[in-house]
């Protein structure tokens, strides 16, 4: 019974100390490389916004002026939690903006957009940020798969082109894929939504 | 001994041909050569150093612990090379994903801790760990290789997340890239499971055939 227990006390006592070793290793290791994370993350996110400008269209950092959406707002964007809205500014004076966007009823779950608006309410760029949509299938809205996402750079949202906003199949003027129309469906209709928000807020370009 | 630990682990008891353990990452990452190699080349990695610490402090570990303590080493060093990852090759590091702590769980790298690193030396345990994630790299890179060309006609696509934008040029196109050609069961996980499958049928095949050489010739020595 005594060396049972002194076996057991001892077994525990080695699991405790690997697990005091292997622990301080990892911890060593993420606070060691916590900034470079920090910093490749922040590039990504920077280069992904970028994407949805034209070149040399800003000149501030992008990163740095967002604005944090209120919740409402942030629901009519389709985010849960928050949403930023990143804006471009030339010289001082906001030129365009990039929303955080969802589209809740992609495919196979919510497809993440960012969608940069200028400010005469005009599409500068969409991206398909995260999206879970069938690979060769729907995942054609992504951009490293298809251009198809580009049709809606220069498009707007006028009260009387609102109809136009939907895919061709439901008698709008954005082209599909045939066999894949959900995707697309999803990615419009969270655009039009986007655009919707921007005609509501002009102060948003003060 | 340590001709016999690399020929054993590239060949005879090959991780992905032979052995057939850590299939999972294997059929999923296997779709193209750069995905492959790279996370073939992290599996090497962590068995290398999981197999040297494992044979280092096997005298401290008692027999009834020994599953609990080697996971949990295991499982330290995977977080180290995931956050090491995340650190220098973020591009890689977000198309591997989930693989990457994935490699945890990869069979192979605690059946060679239980039945190899438990009982030999830090040198061996070192080279067998490190030659066993070789020998499942070569089959990544030959298996992604095959995949990647019937499936997209292109090899080393994705090459410049590892080396930089400017490394795009270096993705060979076979099949030119306007013709926008695409086989989709080879890039999807049936392909793997196929490609694997004719991967193992001509190892078995090559291996007779050694075999028959080396029955041949042994019997004309014995004959003289």
């Amino acid at each position: 019974m005594k060396t049972m227990f002194a076996n057991g006390v001892r077994g525990a006592g080695t699991l405790f100390l690997f697990a005091v070793v292997f622990t301080a290793l990892m911890a060593g290791t993420y606070q060691l490389t916590r900034k470079k994370v920090l910093f490749n993350e922040e590039k990504a996110k920077a280069a992904l916004i970028a994407q949805v400008l034209p070149a040399k269209s800003f000149d501030n950092n992008l990163l740095k002026g967002a604005k944090l959406l209120s919740a409402e707002d942030g629901k009519a964007m389709g985010n849960d939690g928050d949403s930023y809205v990143y804006l471009a500014k030339k010289a001082g004076k906001t030129e365009a903006a990039v929303f955080e966007a969802t589209a809740p009823d992609g495919y196979a779950g919510k497809i993440k957009l960012l969608v940069g608006v200028a400010k005469d309410g005009q599409v500068l760029g969409v991206r398909v940020v995260a999206h879970k949509e069938t690979p060769g299938l729907g995942d054609y809205i992504d951009v490293a798969k298809s251009s198809w996402i580009e049709q809606f750079k220069g498009r707007e949202l006028t009260p009387q082109n609102a109809d136009f906003w939907k895919v061709k199949k439901d008698g709008g003027g954005f082209d599909y894929m045939a066999g894949a129309t959900i995707s697309p469906r999803a990615v419009t209709a969270a655009v039009k939504r986007v655009l919707e928000y921007v005609a509501k807020q002009p102060q948003l370009f003060l | 001994m340590s001709n016999q630990i690399i020929s054993n682990s590239i060949w005879k008891q090959n991780a992905g041909l032979v052995q057939i353990l850590g299939m999972c990452p294997v059929l999923v990452v296997s779709s193209n050569i750069v995905n492959g190699v790279s996370l073939g080349l992290a599996t090497s990695l962590v068995m290398l150093v999981s197999g040297a610490a494992i044979a280092a402090i096997r005298q401290f570990v008692p027999n009834e612990l020994r599953s609990p303590i080697f996971i949990l080493i295991i499982a330290a060093l995977v977080t180290v090379v995931d956050l090491l990852f995340n650190a220098y090759a973020h591009g890689l590091y977000v198309v591997l994903g989930i693989f990457i702590p994935l490699i945890t769980t990869n069979c192979i790298v605690l059946a060679r801790a239980e039945a190899f690193a438990s009982k030999n030396s830090v040198w061996d345990s070192a080279l067998d760990g490190f030659f066993m994630g070789i020998g499942l790299t070569l089959v990544l890179a030959v298996l992604g290789g095959m995949r990647e060309l019937v499936g997209k006609g292109t090899l080393l696509s994705g090459i410049d997340l590892v080396f930089g934008p400017t490394a795009q040029a270096w993705t060979i196109h076979i099949i030119p890239a306007d013709m926008h050609y695409q086989f989709l069961l080879a890039i999807l996980p049936p392909g793997a499971f196929i490609g694997l499958g004719l991967l193992i049928a001509v190892k078995t095949a090559l291996d007779k055939r050694l075999e028959a050489k080396a029955g041949r010739l042994a019997h004309a020595v014995a004959s003289h």
